[in-house]
């Protein structure tokens, strides 16, 4: 059967996320990170920044929510019962702070079938109250016997 | 001031995330999908059992290389790329490794892997920083 690209290019409405202290860190939490910048604003101001500043893995936290409804579109077409997390890639911008109010856009850059697996891509877009570039994201998702 | 060099060892970085790491990760991230939290639901799909979040351990390469060569600077790291192959699981050691790939003025290329026993479980990881 052959895949559907119908979907690629297409853009789903953004999604805003505004960033905590307190799930800043949780996340540095549970990913053993200890350097105080992610837990005390006294230090995170001392290191120049402007509150609390987030992982750049936290990255997922705010952006990942934006490709929800992508991922469910029946445009798309995913098959969950099937799919697996292929490959990542970030690239970084503006560091995330706490009070941050994060605006992430996602689209689907590509559908493809590569022996028999369908790979799913995605892009998204993070900027900040301010309008600066915080993240790009892409996300490869593979469907294993499409 | 990148005084790294080509050839340079990332210091490794060792975790053995508990079994309850994956329920943490999920509130942390947000991300609920029960293959990583229910080991039956898991096998129904045809893997092993719950599977450590690809993105916790990408988040570990992340650590090892921000940590090792930017004493933990979160605005070092420029970009990371990985793929995810092998399953990870919790309860067995995650060791990340990696070298230096190139210097250019400020900007240090890394590779990097992330494996369990003999499985990788993140593969073809590069890190770009700014030191």
């Amino acid at each position: 059967m052959a895949i559907k690209t119908d979907a690629v290019g297409k853009s789903w409405p953004s999604t805003t996320y505004q960033v905590g202290r307190e799930k800043i860190k949780e996340y540095a939490t549970v990913l053993g990170i200890e350097n105080p910048v992610h837990f005390d604003v006294g230090a995170a101001r001392e290191a120049g920044f402007r509150d609390v500043v987030a992982p750049p893995m936290f990255a997922v936290v705010y952006a990942m929510p934006s490709l929800a409804p992508a991922m469910f579109d029946p445009e798309v077409g995913i098959n969950f019962a099937q799919l697996v997390h292929g490959g990542q890639t970030f690239e970084w911008d503006e560091p995330a702070c706490s009070g941050d109010v994060i605006t992430t856009t996602a689209t689907c850059t590509s559908i493809e079938e590569k022996l028999g697996n369908g790979f799913y891509v995605f892009e998204t877009t993070s900027v900040n109250g301010d309008g600066a570039e915080v993240v790009r994201g892409t996300w490869t998702n593979i469907v294993r016997g499409v | 001031m990148a005084d790294s060099k080509a050839g340079d060892a990332v210091p490794e970085l060792r975790v053995t995330p508990d079994k309850y790491l994956p329920y943490r990760y999920a509130g942390a991230s947000g991300d609920f999908n029960p293959i990583h939290l229910d080991a039956e639901f898991a096998k129904s799909v045809g893997l092993p059992s719950n599977i450590l979040h690809g993105l916790y351990s990408m988040g570990l390469v992340a650590k090892a290389a921000a940590q090792g060569l930017a004493g933990g600077d979160p605005r070092a790291l420029k970009k990371l790329t990985v793929q995810f192959r092998g399953m990870g699981l919790p309860e067995q050691e995650i060791v990340v490794s990696g070298s230096v790939k190139e210097v250019e003025g400020d900007r240090v290329t890394v590779d990097l892997e992330a494996k369990q026993g003999d499985t990788r479980i993140i593969r073809n990881a590069q890190a770009e920083l700014e030191l």
